[in-house]
């Protein structure tokens, strides 16, 4: 009996030991993530700040459920329209969070959704217009309970 | 099944901009999760929402794991004629789910 409970007690250690490694990963986006994830919306354009307003409280709570609005003045006519809105985080283990896509049936440019925030962050918004623009703003978020995105 | 929860007038003028809001019950598991054993939770999250007015695609949003779980999502269209909104969330181990709605345009 006592080997068997010792042998019991060996694997959890060794469970153990094997989580440990299995853990062991970058716990934030890098500066590189999120600068790939942004070309990979924006196609090399250099995003442009104003036009595009990104609302989301500086102070959170319970970063597991946060509402995000992103919009921007937009006429959402076949000649001039947004394309596209897009959310990024600097330090969430995956800088994407959502693209939404519009066009000039969507009568307003807006999206509203929910996000997980990992820490206090700076989250970034993109909006892509119809003559190739790129448009940004960004706020920066405390977090006072951070979500279990990492357990 | 009350899985997924789509709010939006049931009525509208023609032209006029409606708001959709629209609820789906998913755990949105982000992969980077361990569980009780320490072994890391694989990745189980909606990709994608589309949303038809009949039959064509009017708005779609591409989501990653940043999205909270029970994916909250909110948008507008322009009421064009009477017919069928269609709401379809895309995820990972196949997952799909389809919901259907009526509008009448005045």
């Amino acid at each position: 009996m006592q080997t068997s409970s010792r042998l019991l007690i060996t694997r959890r250690a060794a469970l153990a030991g094997a989580a440990a490694l299995l853990t062991v990963r970058p716990a934030f986006g890098t500066p590189e993530s999120l600068a790939a994830a942004i070309r990979d919306f924006t196609g090399g354009v250099e995003p442009q700040s104003g036009g595009v307003i990104l609302d989301l409280p500086p102070l959170v709570e319970n970063g597991n459920s946060v509402s995000v609005t992103v919009r921007m003045d937009s006429p959402m006519t076949p000649e001039d329209h947004v394309q596209a809105l897009a959310l990024f985080t600097e330090r969430n283990p995956q800088p994407n969070v959502a693209i939404f896509h519009l066009g000039p049936r969507s009568g307003r440019a807006i999206a509203t959704t929910r996000m997980r925030l990992a820490t206090s962050q700076t989250v970034i918004a993109l909006a892509k217009t119809s003559d190739g623009r790129i448009w940004r703003d960004q706020v920066e978020v405390i977090v006072t309970l951070a979500a279990c995105v990492e357990g | 099944m009350n899985m997924a929860r789509i709010s939006f007038p049931k009525t509208a003028k023609k032209g006029e901009v409606i708001e959709i809001r629209t609820l789906i019950s998913h755990v949105m598991e982000t992969g980077y999760r361990p569980d009780a054993t320490g072994r890391v939770v694989p990745r189980d999250i909606i990709r994608r929402f589309t949303c038809r007015y009949n039959d064509t695609e009017v708005f779609r949003a591409d989501l990653w794991q940043a999205v909270a779980a029970n994916p909250f999502i909110s948008f507008t269209t322009v009421a064009t004629e009477s017919g069928r909104l269609t709401f379809t969330w895309d995820g990972d181990n196949g997952f799909s789910h389809t919901e259907t709605g009526d509008i009448t345009v005045t």
